[in-house]
């Protein structure tokens, strides 16, 4: 029993994202502090760090910005985690930095995130890079936005100010076709609006940023979506001293959409044999059913040869084999896409070897225009066709996540040089 | 549109750490899993018989140990493997000093760092391809940017400036042969997430996690435990020369190499209690505890560039 038999809202991923200097890192201090996540031998290590640094204030952006090459830069190279709780929900933050250069640290931040906070300075208004981060999350597939209009206590807390900039940021949203967002007024650095209301902010009446992220829903998704469990793994414990266990065969994976239970009827894939569900069971205790999210081990009524790579699905819905993928594709390493290699894609659990057949086009993030292209080098959003090697049964990104989006890999070094979204 | 069940945290921690865990089961070749009898490995070895039975685990457990660890961490260490059925390895680091591949710049040196050097020889002397083990990125600065696979070269450096990005659940656990991956199925836990699975699994840890009453010297200014029992039932951390010996009522945060590992004053003796005094805590586990990370800011990151966990 909990000492703390409070409710439990489950746990909500969300990214930070914005220009350089326009406050996520404070932003994010700013949440940790207020919810009393910054315990004291960390913040007088930040206070020694600031006076050290000659700043006057406690700087809460040294709470995020972690490594020794970026500490000395001050400045924030790479995707970083934090996390703090409110008791009723945990939330993990990806605080993404704002570079020119980092599209794909944007996206790598993105991809697990279920909320994303739009940082604009009200001084400074929608910009070029406001447009970008959020066509960034829109692409994504990051179901709410909040767009904060940080820094209102250098335009006298102006709601004129304030109502401009969320006029301007709407015309553009329709454009792009973003259509859950929520606005709000806010100074990370002195503390309004974010956890407390503050003084100076009388005039707006929706919730604080805190009460957004705690009403916000913690699923990707409230639609009903398909059944789809890629098998990562199969149990065959072969006891010969437990009869029980003899012929067990029980497929582990994560529930990736939809649900399960008992009785169901299923098709393995790629063979297309179908069965029926015998137990859904973690750690090999029977649980009856299993939702979205949950690893878990089916075992099935009949005897099919499955392995890794493999995917149940329920025998109603099952998602076509493809052998060529038409995707939005993020290049993320320094290496340029070389049309002539061949590549390895991992969809789900499944590998398969891949060619790029065309680039169709490729979004200049400052104009958000389609334009020709060539190549892709690194931080490239581009429409692509590939050619696969094995067939993958993926859906559409919008539909489902999970099945829609994919990795690629350059077998020779094994690096992550690719992140695609099948559209 | 229906109605979506939503995990709790815990839950969706749990599951996590299980799809991590199989993934490096289905990935990898040859993995190990590191375990030291410490509350986070204890927290991995809840979530592989979660996500392995009841199949046997695909890996086996390893510890590397110091030679200067807790008697009661030890003892609990090979109780728990036996209990589960599992084969346990040690590696320890007093072999590596004995083979000259580890120097102690002098007798009383912490040997928590060298630690390293003992887990590269032992991941050569078996092959591992994978590591998994139980670090947190809220532990430290510098784990806050890893990835939950972590990328080792040949020498076991971890090189902040060329990890894999490592978008949605598809994990590359991909490494060529004397690579090495890293993978931290509890990324996303926090220590609080720790204490409240301890408890919601009722899980059995080493007696030190919780108060006890011990001989400790205060050394500028953190509790530091003294005439400490090791296995052999040889002392170690005798006091210095002057210092005032006290008995203390404390429980350890966290249990490690024990020149480098402090308790803290606390009279919580069930879990139940421990999380309650979490909750309300305003010192870090590291800050609190570990006596070796507060020399530099950036030690933990430099260690981690020499193959540290
Ligand atoms: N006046 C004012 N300054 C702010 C506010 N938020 C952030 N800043 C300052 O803006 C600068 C950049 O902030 P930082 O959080 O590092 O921005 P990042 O680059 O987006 O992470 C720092 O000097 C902050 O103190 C705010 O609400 N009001
Ligand atoms: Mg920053």
């Amino acid at each position: 029993m909990s000492a703390h038999p409070i409710e439990d809202h489950g746990l909500l991923r969300f990214l930070t994202c914005g220009s350089v200097d326009d406050g996520k890192s404070t932003l994010i201090g700013r949440l940790l502090f207020d919810t009393k996540t910054i315990l004291a031998d960390t913040l007088n290590a930040i206070e020694k760090t600031s006076q050290k640094r000659g700043m006057g204030a406690v700087d809460l952006s040294l709470l995020t910005d972690g490594l020794q090459a970026e500490r000395e830069q001050g400045i924030t190279i790479d995707v970083a985690y934090r996390y703090f709780s409110t008791g009723t929900r945990k939330y993990i933050i990806a605080d993404a930095p704002g570079h020119e250069q980092y599209t794909r640290n944007m996206v790598t931040a993105a991809s697990t995130a279920n909320l994303a906070i739009i940082l604009i300075d009200a001084r400074k208004g929608v910009l070029t890079q406001t447009r970008r981060h959020s066509k960034l999350a829109s692409l994504v597939g990051i179901p709410h936005l909040v767009v904060a209009i940080n820094k209102m206590d250098l335009v006298d807390y102006s709601q004129d100010t304030y109502e401009k900039i969320k006029a301007d940021y709407l015309e553009f949203a329709a454009k792009v076709g973003i259509d859950d967002i929520r606005f709000l007024p806010m100074s990370a650095l002195n503390g309004d609006m974010i956890v407390d209301r503050g003084d100076s902010l009388n005039w707006y009446e929706g919730p604080t940023l805190l009460e957004i992220l705690e009403a916000a829903p913690a699923a990707h998704t409230e639609h009903t979506e398909k059944f789809r469990f890629p098998v990562q793994y199969v149990c065959r414990p072969q006891d010969s001293a437990n009869p029980e266990l003899h012929d067990y065969r029980g497929f582990m994976g994560r529930v990736e959409s939809g649900s399960i239970k008992v009785g169901d009827k299923v098709t393995v894939l790629p063979n297309g044999l179908e069965s029926t569900v015998k137990a859904v069971q973690i750690g090999g205790v029977d649980i009856g059913e299993a939702g979205t999210e949950q690893s878990v081990t089916l075992l099935l009524a009949d005897e099919i040869d499955t392995s890794r790579g493999d995917m149940i699905v329920k025998s109603s819905e099952v998602p076509p084999a493809v052998k060529e993928i038409a995707a939005t594709v993020c290049w993320l390493a320094e290496t340029p896409l070389d049309r002539a290699r061949t590549y390895l894609i991992r969809h789900t659990t499944r590998d398969s070897k891949a060619k790029l057949t065309a680039i169709d086009h490729r979004l200049d993030v400052n104009t958000l225009e389609k334009v020709p292209a060539e190549k892709l080098s690194m931080n490239d959003i581009a429409q692509v066709r590939f050619k696969l090697a094995q067939p993958l049964f993926v859906d559409a990104y919008e539909d489902n996540r999970a099945t829609g989006a994919f990795i690629v890999i350059d077998e020779s070094n094994n690096n992550t040089v690719g992140a695609g979204m099948i559209r | 549109m229906t109605q979506r069940s939503t995990l709790s945290h815990l839950d969706w921690l749990e599951a996590e750490a299980i799809h991590i865990m199989r993934e490096v089961a289905g990935q990898c070749a040859n993995p190990v899993l590191l375990f030291s009898g410490g509350k986070d490995s204890i927290c991995m070895l809840r979530i592989a018989e979660k996500a392995f039975r009841p199949g046997k685990f695909p890996f086996p457990l390893m510890h590397i140990d110091t030679g200067h660890n807790y008697k009661e961490v030890v003892e609990f260490r090979d109780k728990r493997a036996a209990e589960l059925g599992e084969r346990l390895i040690v590696r320890s680091v007093e072999d590596s000093m004995a083979r000259g591949t580890v120097v102690l710049k002098h007798e009383g040196e912490s040997r928590n760092k060298h630690q390293s050097v003992t887990l590269l020889e032992a991941i050569e002397e078996f092959g591992f391809d994978c590591c998994i083990g139980g670090a947190r990125r809220d532990e430290e600065k510098a784990r806050a940017k890893e990835r939950i696979m972590s990328f080792r070269d040949e020498f076991g450096q971890w090189d902040p400036k060329n990890q894999r990005p490592e978008l949605w659940n598809l994990y590359n656990a991909r490494s060529h042969k004397g690579e090495n991956i890293r993978a931290f199925p509890i990324s996303n836990w926090t220590e609080m997430d720790v204490w409240q699975y301890i408890e919601r699994e009722g899980l059995e840890l080493p007696s030190i996690y919780f108060a006890h009453t011990r001989p400790v010297v205060i050394r500028q200014g953190a509790i530091v435990p003294v005439n400490v029992p090791l296995v052999s039932g040889e002392l170690t951390n005798l006091p210095k020369a002057g210092e005032e010996i006290i008995d203390k009522l404390v429980r350890f945060r966290t249990v490690g190499d024990i020149s480098c590992t402090a308790p803290v004053e606390s009279d919580a003796d069930d879990v139940a209690k421990i999380v309650v005094e979490t909750a309300t805590t305003t010192i870090t586990e590291r800050g609190a505890t570990r006596l070796d990370d507060q020399t530099s800011e950036a030690s933990m990151e430099q260690r981690k560039k020499e193959g540290y966990f």
